[in-house]
């Protein structure tokens, strides 16, 4: 710029520009490449949202689908998905934080826990078909579960077991050594410290898996569609408890699948609405988890 | 629970607080430590579980005369419900997961990859938080809402744009499954780049780069690694998808000439084919026998991803 000036020598030469120029282009660049991820998505939800509007309302989601699933609401399939959700919840959950415990706190670096850690880490790379075709060998023929919520809800809680054991490991790794030494130092046992000391510590980050296991179990389809959910099932509207544990049911996800392609005829914002129940209900358990995360951060005392 | 009462007078500290702990308390103890080993051993039962269940459904076909595993492997001639001569090939679904995969990667990589570089180095605390928990966001929605999409939105795009006679193929695949993948890859390549020691960036900066130089001549070369694992995780999640592929690549069973064609993958058959096998028939063990061939591709992808992860950690 000015050349000709005594301070000249800390001014911008053209390599110095060129190198400017390039660093500002390499930011564009890949903040356009970031931006190209977000976009499409808050575009295509936005889409979504006005497809559905002339059907989203308290009553589509209380109201059962009638005239052939071609009219109505989703009740069934909301309430089955729910069923789904808390059972396999309830299989998972102890499991999971048990086995976290083991790994996190008994585990010494030996090739059997290494063998555990890539069984864990593998368990959650297994396909979800391939989960279907075991719950369906597994629970459906050998343990003759039959098509049942049971069946499905086991090889769901299977399937997102990885999902708990990860985060409350890493809850558990989040607690200062120095808590459980000063805790052994006062004749604690090893399971009394995990108890008094490490648990209460990570409850919220426990919490957060257990919150993350709801959400993936609730969006999953492949693994249900063949062991415990159905096209179709009657049910009263409105009907809170309308399955019993050995019986199939509906469920969100496979109803999307079902009325999408199916199903000819069916009113045209119907699949968009269900799409977006489902969006709208996995979006919301997971900012939960999210704020809870946040709030966690902001209150730790260590 | 038992916890060593401070107030009574204590001598002899080991026999008091030995004498103390009742003997239920001691046993509940063992029992509940037993219970956290059985559950820590119990991802080893379930993952030998799955193979094992699959394998025994699997297996009677592999004993059969009539079937043979090359033909099966290797012949892109699928027709499990022929009335005279039914043939096991799934070649033709091999051919679709991988260029439906290969698709994919092709675009969630770049995207992946610059989209880490930017969140690990170009923007501020603030916009990482919330770039975070989009991408949060974005690996939270279900596959079957991609599906939807894929068929719904994406379809009529590829029509409208493309001129494709039809908008559910191979590219409709390939775009949502990158955006299905792309989250993993951020996450992981984030972590790999935030792995590189401070030292390198200083040294950099030190020598006067550009935040481009910095990027392209050492962080990448050093996370390089990472960054692998990451391409492959993706990988990994893109062989398994099954709902969003079945919804979206539009389900024909031959070898793709262009991105044009539709597809059928390895998962997708699965999918849509168990429903209809009579349980105990030829038909449904050979899809069992695909259920197997996608548990090893994805156990061999997933050992090596972690192998190349671990190896950082080390270091």
């Amino acid at each position: 710029m000015n050349a000709s000036t005594g301070h000249a020598m800390f001014g911008e030469t053209p390599p110095v520009r060129r190198k400017l120029r390039q660093e500002a282009l390499a930011q564009w660049v890949f903040g356009a490449m970031a931006a190209a991820m977000i976009v499409p998505l808050l575009l295509i939800v936005g889409y979504l949202v006005v497809r559905a509007a002339p059907s989203l309302n308290l009553e589509f989601l209380l109201e059962v689908p009638k005239r052939g699933m071609t009219e109505g609401g989703i009740w069934p399939a909301f309430v089955g998905t729910l069923y789904l959700v808390f059972l396999s919840l309830a299989f998972s959950a102890p499991i999971g934080i048990l086995a976290a415990v083991y790994l996190n706190e008994y585990a010494r670096d030996n090739w059997f826990n290494r063998v555990i850690n890539l069984a864990v880490i593998n368990l959650a790379g297994v396909p979800s078909i391939v989960h279907a075709l075991f719950g369906l060998g597994a629970f459906v023929y050998a343990a003759r579960f039959g098509y049942s919520i049971i069946s499905a809800s086991l090889t769901l809680a299977i399937m997102t077991l990885p999902v708990i054991i990860a985060a409350t490991r890493e809850a558990l790794a989040s607690v200062p050594r120095s808590f459980r030494e000063a805790c052994w130092n006062v004749g604690a046992t090893r399971w009394q410290t995990i108890w008094a000391v490490v648990l209460p510590n990570s409850i919220s980050g426990i919490l957060t898996g257990i919150i993350l296991e709801v959400s993936r179990a609730a969006g999953e389809t492949a693994p249900v569609m063949f062991t415990g959910v159905v096209f179709f099932k009657a049910v009263e509207r409105g009907d809170l408890f309308p399955y019993y544990l050995n019986e199939q049911c509906m469920a969100l996800s496979m109803h999307l699948y079902t009325i999408s392609t199916q199903v000819p005829g069916v009113k045209e914002s119907i699949p968009f609405a269900t799409a977006i129940v489902l969006l709208a209900l996995v979006l919301m358990v997971n900012a939960a988890a999210i704020s809870l995360r946040v709030y966690l951060r902001s209150r730790k005392k260590w | 629970m038992t916890e060593p009462n401070s107030a009574t007078p204590a001598p002899p500290a080991f026999a008091v607080r030995a004498a103390k702990r009742a003997a239920w308390a001691v046993v509940g103890e063992k029992i509940l430590e037993a219970l956290v080993y059985l559950c820590g051993f119990s991802a080893i039962v379930f993952v030998l579980g799955i193979f094992l269940f699959v394998f025994k459904e699997a297996f009677p076909i592999l004993a059969n005369d009539n079937f043979s595993l090359t033909q099966f492997l290797f012949s892109p001639e699928w027709y499990p419900t022929s009335e005279v001569n039914k043939r096991y090939g799934v070649f033709a679904m091999i051919a679709g997961t991988c260029s439906v995969t290969v698709l994919a990667m092709v675009i969630a990589v770049p995207f992946g990859l610059g989209a880490a570089i930017y969140i690990s180095e170009f923007c501020g605390h603030k916009t990482r938080e919330i770039l975070k928990i989009v991408i949060e966001f974005l690996a939270a929605v279900p596959s079957v809402v991609w599906g939807f999409i894929g068929l719904t939105v994406m379809s009529r795009l590829i029509v409208q744009y493309t001129g494709a006679p039809v908008g559910v193929n191979m590219l409709n695949g390939g775009i949502i499954l990158a955006l299905m993948c792309v989250p993993i890859i951020v996450s992981i390549s984030e972590d790999a780049l935030k792995a590189v020691p401070d030292s390198y960036r200083e040294a950099a900066i030190a020598l006067g780069v550009t935040r481009w130089q910095l990027v392209w001549r050492v962080l990448l070369p050093a996370a390089k690694n990472g960054l692998l694992a990451a391409v492959l995780l993706g990988v990994g999640r893109g062989v398994g998808e099954t709902m969003a592929v079945l919804m979206a690549t539009g389900h024909a069973v031959h070898i793709p000439n262009s991105v044009f064609d539709s597809v059928r993958t390895l998962t997708a058959n699965i999918a849509s084919e168990l429903g209809e096998a009579p349980a105990g028939s030829d038909h449904y063990r050979v899809l069992f026998l695909i259920g197997v061939l996608l548990f090893t591709l994805t156990f061999a992808v997933n050992l090596i991803a972690d192998t190349i992860v671990r190896g950082i950690r080390r270091k």
